[in-house]
């Protein structure tokens, strides 16, 4: 597992998609912050946080795209698929190393709350909460987008697949309001990412949000196994 | 060393393996021949555990592929069809990876430096396998094959698309290996495989259709033997003199002093030839073995075997 994460690390660092991603995400957190707390004149990073909801929606399918789409193309999976490693250790391992890319994006915000030190001392609690509970977002979304990769040969389809997926997730909120049924408006809160994420940028550490975002995860890195399980045995 | 039972592997109703079985001994060199499409990829991809059989074993080393996956992998290296290769990393970089994913214990640096050496691509070490030619590609994939040195070798097709050079220094490469590993290796090229092989089986259709010893094939295949003869003396003495002969079945006068004798392959009969002629005062000038070619055989059997499953359909 540690071979494989290491690898995947290193293949998005010795291709532009790591440093592209990189990129972007520094200049929509950075644009953001400018925007709400320096020309704001605001400690509170709250707004910035909710912003950044659609950019990592938008940028994990980048991300994952090339996860095991590439290695059905390339025929390496053959390589993994026959070495002495379970199929846990081979997809724990491309999950961790997109996660790992993520998580350098996501640490970009620590440089902000630094920034905010030099003025006055910030809401730690929004601040730790929030990352937490990005990286909780970006590991779910990761996970989801993984095993949409690994349903195809093509990167360009895991992509746009993944995409039209977070777009989906970004309009399952407007579902509430053309509903009148309490009972599907709260299935559809339950299942949100959106509201399930947007509670950490209060700074409210809740176990349902933590759990909801750690099974999501857990159930497609679960399925991927399955997709290749199946492979296998068809 | 490899032990491969009753396995079969259905697609839908399509049966791309049925039914095979072999065992292969440590230390053989054994040729896995057929026509395209025949199952050879299929067979080499369930013993290696990439596909699951639909049913039938795989044991290599008394260690099951579907119970012990994980014993039995590290037992084998497979070089796929296709190398399974990482075009952006560099060739000691992917190696490196591979070393890592299938948990050698060797050290390290030397070991992956030692297969390096083996196959000759120490001069390209730090290069990207993207740029590589297609015959280091090759390579590269073999020595990805090599690292651990699992006593079981698997190699799909591993010649195809090389330049002649290049073929005959893999085909060395793979003689060489023999030595030291058991080593099942596919091809569609009949004078390769008995170039190189101790033993073959030809596969057609998903059946083994012939399983023997590289030199035996062509008359395994046939059935019978043919001799070759050029005699001295009247057409009709020499063909009562042969004829006489236990185990033969025919004998065809071919032009002046040359006959062609058909007989029972599990007889060898030119001893008695010998005796009989010698006998009968017609002097051997000539005896050769005029068996079917292995490629005339290759056909026959391949072709056979099309013809009787176009007739089930």
């Amino acid at each position: 597992m540690l071979a494989i994460l290491k690898r995947e690390v290193s293949a998005y660092f010795n291709s532009a998609v790591g440093y592209i991603v990189l990129a972007v995400f520094f200049f929509f957190s950075g644009l953001f912050f400018y925007l709400n707390c320096l020309l704001g004149n605001s400690s509170n990073m709250t707004g910035v946080f909710g912003n950044m909801f659609m950019i990592i929606l938008l940028l994990t399918p980048i991300i994952t795209m090339k996860s095991f789409s590439e290695e059905k193309r390339q025929k390496t999976d053959q390589a993994l698929l026959t070495a002495p490693v379970n199929l846990f250790e081979v997809v724990m391992g491309k999950f961790l190393g997109a996660f790992v890319l993520y998580a350098c994006c996501v640490s970009i915000f620590l440089v902000y709350a630094l920034v905010i030190c030099f003025f006055v001392t910030p809401d730690w609690a929004v601040i730790l909460c929030t990352i937490l509970g990005m990286l909780l977002l970006g590991g779910a979304l990761i996970a989801v987008d993984i095993f949409i990769s690994a349903l195809t040969e093509s990167q360009v389809v895991s992509a746009f697949l993944s995409i039209g997926v977070a777009l989906f997730i970004s309009l399952l909120d407007v579902f509430t309001s053309v509903t009148n049924s309490a009972f599907i408006t709260s299935i559809i809160n339950a299942i949100s990412f959106n509201q399930n994420y947007t509670n950490f940028t209060y700074g409210t550490l809740d176990l349902s949000n933590i759990v909801f975002f750690v099974s999501v995860a857990a159930i497609f890195i679960f399925l991927t196994i399955r997709v290749f399980e199946k492979k296998r045995w068809n | 060393m490899v032990e491969v039972k009753n396995l079969t592997k259905t697609y839908g109703n399509l049966k791309a393996v049925d039914n095979i079985s072999f065992t292969v001994d440590s230390g053989e060199i054994l040729g896995f021949l057929g026509p395209n499409g025949a199952g050879k990829s299929t067979t080499m991809n369930m013993i290696t555990g990439y596909l699951s059989s639909t049913s039938g074993t795989v044991t290599v080393d008394s260690s099951e592929i579907l119970e012990n996956p994980k014993e039995t992998k590290s037992k084998i290296g497979y070089l796929p069809e296709i190398p399974p290769l990482y075009p952006d990393m560099t060739v000691k970089k992917y190696l490196e990876f591979m070393f890592d994913i299938k948990k050698i214990k060797f050290p390290k640096d030397a070991h992956i430096k030692e297969v390096m050496t083996i196959v000759k691509i120490l001069d390209v070490q730090d290069r990207l396998i993207k740029n590589l030619s297609k015959g280091y590609k090759q390579r590269v994939g073999f020595a990805q094959a090599l690292l651990g040195n699992p006593p079981v070798l698997i190699l799909d097709e591993p010649t195809v698309g090389l330049d002649p050079k290049q073929i005959i220094e893999i085909r060395n490469l793979i003689k060489g290996l023999g030595k030291k590993h058991t080593v099942i290796f596919s091809s569609h090229v009949l004078s390769e495989v008995s170039a190189i092989c101790d033993r073959i089986i030809v596969i057609s259709n998903g059946k083994i259709v012939a399983d023997a010893k590289t030199n035996e094939l062509s008359s395994t295949l046939s059935g019978q033997g043919q001799l070759l003869l050029e005699v001295e003396g009247s057409t009709s003495a020499v063909c009562t003199a042969i004829n006489e002969v236990y185990g033969v079945k025919r004998v065809n006068s071919v032009g002046a002093n040359h006959y062609t004798v058909d007989y029972d392959i599990t007889i060898d009969i030119r001893k008695g030839v010998f005796k009989a002629l010698a006998k009968a005062d017609c002097p051997i000038l000539e005896m050769k073995n005029g068996g079917m070619t292995l490629e005339e055989s290759f056909l026959h059997l391949t072709s056979q075997n099309q013809t009787v499953k176009g007739g089930n359909k």
